[in-house]
C-alpha cells in the first residue's frame, strides 16, 4: 500500500464520480422501469382479468391474480350468451373490410406514388399536396354527404361501402408513402427504361414493382392498423348489427349492461390482438408508417 | 457524335411514346383525383351548403337561412361547454403528449441496455384501438361507489389514498371561473383529466419516436463542437438541441392537434360526455345532431367548425412543407 502512495490520492475522487455515475444511471433505469409499468398497467388490468372465471370477478378483488387460468371469458366475449353478442362475427367482417380494403390501398397508393414521383406534370405538385389535405380533414365534416352518397349508390349499411370508404380516406397517406419511397429511386434507372423502350407500364413493373416491397409492407400494416382499428365509419355505415367491425362490436359489449367486466376486458384484448401481433413482429415498418404521417418520414 | 446522329429517328419515337406515356400517366392518377375531389373537397363543399339551410328536421328543406345554424349553435350552452371542453383537452393533451414524448425519447437516447424493449413498450399503445384503450381506462378510472375500485383501489392497498379521486365521475369545474354574459363556467372540467391521460397514454409513443427520430438526427460532431466550446450539458440541450427540434415539434403539434380536435371514440367509450357533458367535446354532438336529433344542419354548421380550425392549423404547414421540399428538391 505504502509503495503506491503516489496514486492513492485521485483515487477518491474518480470513485466518488463513479458511484455518482452508476448511482444516476440506477435512478435512470428506476424511472424507465416506472414509466413502462404505466405503459402495461392497462394491459396488465385486461390480461389478469379476463383469465379469470366468472366466480373470481368480484370489483375489490380486481387487482388480484386469478387463482387459475379461465378462459370463460374469453368463451362469452367470442361466442356470446347470457346478453352478451358474441364478438365473432364482427371478427369476420372486419376481415372482410380489412383484408380487400388494404389490397386495393395498397395498389392505388403504389400508382400514385409512381406517377407524381416519376411522371409529374404540370400542377401535379399541387395536386399532390391538396391529395395531402384529405389527410388532416376531421371526418365529422364529410359525414353527412358520405351517408346520402352511399345510400344513393345502394352501398349504405354494406361492408363494400366500408371498404370503399376506407380506400378513399386512405387515398392521401398511401400516396404519400409511396411517392416518398419512390422519390428515393434513381431517375436514371426510370430514363433506362425508357432506353430500353420500356412504357409507363413496362417501367412499373419491371423496375418499380420489384423494389417496392419495404414500402408495399409498410402501407400494407399502416392501413390494416388503421382500418382495424377505425370506430366512426363502421359506426355509421354499417347499421346492422350483423355488419358491425369489431370496434363497433366492442363498444356496444362496454356499453351494455348485461355485459360482466370481464368479458368486456376478454373482448377489448381480442379486438386488440391482431394488430399488436403485427406489432410485434413488424414494429419497425410500422413505425415507418406512423412517423410517414407527419409527412417527413 | 455518330451515334447521336443515327439515333436522331429512334430518338424521336421515343419521344412520341414518352408523351404517350404522360397521357397514360394521368389517367392512371385520374380515378384518385376524382374520388378525392368528389369525397374530400366535393364533400365538404356540400357539408359547407348544408350548414347554411333550414335542413334541421328529417325531412330535407334547402332553405338558405345564412348563419343562423351557427348563431344558434354559439348561443346553446352546451355547445359552449363543448367548445370550452374542447380547448382543454387539447391544450392539455398537447403539451403532456410533447413534454411527456419528448421526457421518454431523452431517457431512451441516452445510451440504456434494453433500449429497443424499452422502446417497443413506450410505442405500442399507438398499435391499439382507441376503443380498446378507452375501455381498459375507463375501468381504472372508474372511482367506485361505495367501496373504491380500479386505480383508487389501487392507490388504497399501496397507502397511497390521498391520490384518490372520483376521476371520470367527476363533475365539478376547477377553478370555478364565471364571467357575466357566457354561460359557462370556464376552466378545467376536471372528469377531462382521465381522458387526457388515457390519450396521452395511447399518443405519447408518437411523440416519443419523432423526438427519437429528430435526436439521432442531430450529428455528433456539433454536440462535440459545443462541449469542446465550454457548452454544458445543459446549455446543450437549451441551445443546440431544442432548436434543432423544432420542425419536429410543428409536426407533432399538427398531427396531434387535429387529432385531438376530431376525437371521438375515446370519449364516447370512456365518459360518452359524461358527467353532465362535461367530457363533451363537438365531434360528439355533431354525431348526436346528425343521428339522433337529424338535425342536418346544425350537425354540418358543427362539422364546418372543426373543419375551419384544423384547416386554419394544417393549410399553412401543407404549403410550407411543400416549399421546403421545393427547395430541398
Amino acid at each position: 500500500m505504502s509503495a503506491s502512495a503516489a496514486p492513492v490520492a485521485p483515487a477518491p475522487t474518480v470513485h466518488r464520480h463513479n458511484l455518482r455515475r452508476r448511482f444516476s444511471r440506477l435512478a435512470l433505469y428506476a424511472v424507465m422501469i416506472g414509466l413502462a409499468l404505466f405503459f402495461i398497467l392497462p394491459v396488465y388490468l385486461l390480461l389478469i382479468t379476463a383469465f379469470k372465471d366468472f366466480s373470481q370477478v368480484s370489483l375489490n378483488r380486481m387487482w388480484d391474480l386469478p387463482t387459475s387460468l379461465s378462459l370463460e371469458s374469453f368463451n362469452r366475449a367470442w361466442n356470446g350468451g347470457a346478453g352478451t353478442t358474441g364478438m365473432r362475427g364482427s371478427f369476420v367482417n372486419s376481415l372482410l373490410v380489412v383484408v380487400p380494403a388494404t389490397v386495393i390501398s395498397c395498389l392505388l397508393g403504389s400508382l400514385n406514388g409512381y406517377v407524381l414521383s416519376k411522371w409529374k406534370f404540370p400542377g401535379s405538385e399541387t395536386l399532390f399536396t391538396m391529395i395531402l389535405f384529405g389527410m388532416f380533414i376531421p371526418y365529422q365534416s364529410i359525414l353527412v354527404p358520405l351517408v346520402q352518397v352511399l345510400a344513393a349508390i345502394g352501398l349504405y349499411g354494406s361492408l363494400s361501402g366500408l371498404i370503399l370508404t376506407h380506400v378513399v380516406y386512405g387515398i392521401p397517406i398511401t400516396t404519400l408513402i409511396f411517392r416518398n419511397y419512390y422519390a428515393g429511386v434513381p431517375k436514371e434507372l426510370v430514363e433506362a427504361g425508357q432506353i430500353d423502350g420500356s412504357d409507363f407500364f413496362g417501367i412499373y413493373r419491371h423496375i418499380m414493382l420489384p423494389l417496392s416491397a419495404p414500402g408495399f409492407v409498410v402501407v400494407a400494416i399502416w392501413q390494416f392498423t388503421s382500418i382495424w382499428n377505425e370506430f366512426l365509419f363502421g359506426l355509421i355505415i354499417t347499421n346492422d348489427p350483423r355488419l358491425r367491425p369489431v370496434t363497433v362490436a366492442l363498444q356496444n359489449m362496454s356499453g351494455s349492461q348485461f355485459t360482466q367486466w370481464n368479458v368486456q376486458m376478454a373482448g377489448a384484448l381480442l379486438v386488440a390482438i391482431p394488430t399488436l401481433i403485427v406489432y410485434i413482429f413488424l414494429g419497425r415498418y410500422f413505425l415507418r408508417g406512423l412517423l410517414a404521417g407527419s409527412l417527413k418520414g | 457524335m455518330q451515334i447521336a446522329q443515327a439515333s436522331t429517328a429512334a430518338s424521336t419515337i421515343r419521344k412520341k411514346r414518352i408523351n404517350y406515356d404522360r397521357v397514360v400517366a394521368i389517367l392512371m392518377i385520374l380515378p384518385s383525383l376524382i374520388a378525392i375531389a368528389v369525397f374530400v373537397y366535393g364533400f365538404i363543399a356540400y357539408t359547407g351548403f348544408v350548414s347554411l339551410t333550414n335542413y334541421t328536421t328529417p325531412k330535407p328543406d334547402f332553405t338558405f337561412v345564412g348563419l343562423n345554424n351557427y348563431l344558434q349553435l354559439f348561443s346553446e350552452r352546451r355547445f359552449q361547454e363543448n367548445i370550452r371542453n374542447l380547448i382543454v383537452f387539447t391544450g392539455l393533451f398537447l403539451v403532456t403528449c410533447l413534454l411527456f414524448g419528448l421526457a421518454l425519447a431523452l431517457l431512451i437516447d441516452s445510451r440504456v441496455k434494453g433500449e429497443s424493449i424499452f422502446r417497443s413498450i413506450y410505442l405500442f399503445p399507438m398499435a391499439v384501438s382507441f376503443i380498446v384503450t378507452g375501455v381498459a381506462w375507463r375501468w381504472l378510472f372508474t372511482p367506485g361507489d361505495l367501496e373504491p375500485t380500479g386505480l383508487n383501489l389501487l392507490f388504497d392497498r399501496a397507502g397511497l389514498g390521498f391520490l384518490q379521486s372520483r376521476w371520470i365521475s367527476d363533475s365539478r369545474v376547477w377553478p370555478d371561473i364565471q364571467i357575466p354574459g357566457i354561460k359557462v363556467r370556464l376552466m378545467v372540467p376536471l372528469a377531462m383529466i382521465p381522458v387526457v391521460i388515457a390519450a396521452v397514454w395511447q399518443m405519447s409513443g408518437f411523440c416519443m419516436a419523432m423526438y427519437l427520430a429528430g435526436l439521432r438526427g442531430i450529428p455528433d460532431e456539433i454536440k462535440e463542437a459545443a462541449r469542446v466550446d465550454g457548452c454544458s450539458e445543459a446549455q446543450l440541450f437549451r441551445h443546440i438541441t431544442l432548436p434543432l427540434l423544432r420542425p419536429i415539434t410543428l409536426s407533432a403539434i399538427i398531427v396531434l392537434t387535429h387529432i385531438s380536435l376530431k376525437t371521438f371514440d375515446l370519449i364516447i367509450t370512456m365518459t360518452g360526455g359524461g358527467p353532465g357533458n362535461k367530457t363533451e367535446v363537438p365531434s360528439l354532438y355533431m354525431y348526436e345532431l346528425r343521428f339522433s336529433q337529424f338535425n342536418t344542419a346544425e350537425a354540418a354548421a358543427v362539422a364546418t367548425i372543426l373543419l375551419l380550425v384544423v384547416s386554419v392549423l394544417v393549410v399553412p404547414y401543407l404549403v410550407y412543407n411543400r416549399r421546403v421540399q421545393e427547395v430541398e428538391g
